[in-house]
């Protein structure tokens, strides 16, 4: 064999061992990968399960309503490895026939939140100007839907309300898990 | 084809686009530079150890900082989120297991890097820097599987870390203020997992990639030193390149370590133990298997010796270590001519295996011992198989608040106070020597069985010294509702 045919040889074995070599390490470098991307991913498999019932306040309080009123609620949600008790405002607006209805204040546009002005008969969104019926029907300005009325329900002469958030930007009221 | 030209056309020189990139950073030249390494003597399987360590550093990087994606370092929360890391996130077991273990198979590989090294000389030939840098990185290592094992505060840690600080105070006049440096104070709180953490995540690893850089630098700087009949300054022997047949050694080595590793967490995935209460008197501290001959020489010599054995001692032999190759100068490598280094060595190894040995068989035949470790190591078997409890930041369900809360539980707790439990059990159902902790009983049993265990205590618990419990119907039930709000 003359030299220059040895080295080509030589040549194509190294090259062979190097594809040989990258192809082991590319399988055991994704086979590790999958436990890695699995625990980095897990929060957005495992979504903290159902939204939780909050008291909103007696429904004797609602009962002559004829504006909507704000209320702070308590939300007991799970964040990863700890509980806790998340604020946020809701309000409780009459729904005819003495019926009451409870309404997310997160703006169906960008998440601010929506204030109810007396004196205009209005809701308003201080972000954008979004404007809403006191009922929370969708009147003027650059939201896509009305604003989002929450599951709720009386328990024992208590008013209670399952607080969700829901994608903005969106004309069909969508529940984020 | 004209085949003259072939040479030139190595597989390593760029084309193209990878040309252009070997123009503006001569990363090609770089990689060709380190795959074309000479080794006097050829690629060998003992060569093998400084590419695994290597290895090793950089899963545990990865896993470790996966790991801090849930990890928070106060003492309020560590326990917390270790045991949301093993019991809850996908393949988080894995990955702690992964991490703890990783710890073990560095320093085993650093011992065996260590070994071929002396047994090689391989430290002789100009290459006194490339040893003093690898001295800093062992002491580093062990700084790192130090700092690291506190981390998950549970009790193991706690005590073992506890013990291994107080040891600083042997030092004369520097000792104590140093070891409230270290602690952020007299005592192990939540300064310390801050320091600790610090210290484990940012100011070993960088100084740890730091000497690694210098550690490879210098190490291509004097050359592979080659087997032990290659002349140390001016190697004789033909070379081989480290690509391939090294590189395919050391990925073999690799692929080895991560199986090995993979196995033993997957099979017997590490152990978190109950959170650390510094209360508990009962509790025998045990350190990392590696740690354990110095835990034994410093119970031999214990007392008005220790700072003989703790501090100056050690001290001693590690400035022997780190002076081996201003020591031993002589060109000459074969080990059976170089007695005193190698026998050296090994008789250090003997001891330091034998005081292990020692150590080990002392717990197994001391029943008292034998039987307080069994039992913490069930402790930390039945914590792993609790589920996990989300902790409560929710003010009115706090620790101590909801006994004020329910009536039945006030009640309960007067029973427990005033009743003989609370004098074995501990106030607080912590636990004591007489008697284990009741804290989390409530989710090994449900009321019914924790009320007839009170009637009816079993053998066990009769010869423990627990009497049965004569209460009325009402009170056994206030009593066993405390017992269940014991969190």
């Amino acid at each position: 064999m003359s030299a220059p045919a040895e080295i080509n040889e030589q040549m194509e074995r190294r090259s062979f061992l190097g594809l040989l070599l990258g192809t082991v390490s590319g399988i055991v470098g994704a086979a590790m990968a999958i436990p890695l991307v699995r625990f980095a991913t897990f929060p957005l498999r495992n979504r903290s399960g159902q939204a939780s019932w909050s008291d909103v306040g007696k429904v004797d309080e609602f009962q002559s309503l004829n504006a909507p009123v704000p209320r702070s609620i308590d939300i007991q949600t799970v964040e990863g490895w700890r509980s806790s008790v998340m604020q946020n405002s809701v309000y409780v607006v009459p729904n005819g026939s003495g019926n009451l209805k409870v309404l997310s204040s997160v703006c169906p546009h960008l998440g601010c939140a929506i204030r109810w002005v007396d004196d205009k008969d209005r809701f308003i969104c201080p972000c954008h100007g979004g404007t809403f019926t006191k009922s929370g029907e969708r009147v003027s300005g650059p939201p896509l839907r009305a604003m989002d009325e929450l599951e709720s329900k009386v328990e024992n002469g208590i008013l209670r309300v399952r607080f969700q958030y829901f994608r903005q930007l969106d004309a069909n009221k969508e529940p984020i898990s | 084809m004209d085949t003259k030209h072939l040479p030139e056309k190595d597989s390593t020189t760029p084309t193209g686009w990878k040309e252009w990139l070997n123009s503006r950073t001569g990363c090609y030249s770089l990689l060709r530079g380190a795959l074309d390494e000479p080794i006097p003597g050829g690629a060998r399987w003992a060569y093998i150890f400084g590419s695994g360590l290597l290895y090793l550093f950089l899963s545990q990087v990865i896993t470790g900082v996966f790991l801090a994606l849930y990890y928070v370092p106060s003492s309020d929360h560590a326990h917390t989120t270790v045991a949301y890391i093993s019991k809850v996130v996908s393949s988080g077991l894995f990955l702690r297991s992964l991490h703890a273990y990783g710890a073990t198979a560095i320093v085993i590989l650093l011992f065996l890097h260590i070994s071929q090294t002396l047994l090689y000389g391989s430290y002789k030939g100009r290459r006194e820097m490339l040893w003093l840098s690898g001295c800093f990185l062992l002491a580093l290592m062990l700084g790192m599987a130090f700092t690291g094992y506190l981390l998950p505060w549970d009790k193991q840690a706690y005590f073992a870390s506890a013990v291994g600080t107080n040891i600083i105070t042997e030092i004369p006049v520097i000792g104590s203020p140093l070891q409230e440096l270290l602690r952020g104070g007299s005592q192990m709180g939540t300064l310390t997992i801050s320091r600790f953490f610090v210290l484990h995540v940012f100011v070993l690893p960088g100084l740890l990639i730091a000497f690694i850089g210098a550690h490879l630098f210098l190490f291509r700087k004097a050359g592979p030193a080659g087997p032990i009949n290659e002349d140390p300054i001016q190697p004789t022997l033909p070379v081989q390149k480290f690509y391939p047949r090294q590189l395919a050694m050391d990925m073999v080595a690799a692929l080895l370590i991560i199986v090995a590793l993979g196995l033993a967490a997957h099979f017997f995935p590490f152990r978190l133990g109950p959170e650390a209460v510094a209360s508990d008197t009962s509790y025998i501290p045990r350190p990392e298997w590696y740690y354990v001959p110095i835990f034994e020489w410093l119970k031999v010599l214990g007392g008005k010796w220790s700072l003989l054995g703790g501090i100056i001692l050690p001290g001693i032999l590690a400035a022997i270590f780190a002076a081996i190759p201003f020591i031993d100068r002589g060109r000459e490598r074969r080990p059976w001519r170089r007695p005193v280094v190698v026998g050296g060595f090994v008789i250090f190894a003997a001891c330091y295996a034998g005081l292990g040995v020692i150590s080990y068989h002392g717990d197994a035949t001391d029943p008292i011992v034998a039987a307080q470790l069994a039992r913490q190591r069930q402790a930390e078997i039945d914590f792993m198989r609790q589920p996990f409890e989300p902790e409560s930041s929710n003010p009115s369900s706090a620790k101590g608040a909801g006994v004020a809360a329910d009536p039945l539980i006030a009640k309960g707790a007067a029973i427990f106070a005033a009743g003989p439990c609370s004098s074995c059990h501990g106030v607080k159902g912590e636990g004591t020597a007489a008697a284990p902790q009741l804290i989390g009983i409530g989710q090994k049993f449900n009321p019914d069985s924790l009320a007839y265990l009170l009637h009816h205590p079993t053998a066990d618990m009769t010869d423990g010294g627990m009497p049965k419990v004569d209460l009325s119907e009402t009170d056994t039930k206030a009593l066993v509702a405390y017992l269940r709000s014991l969190k």
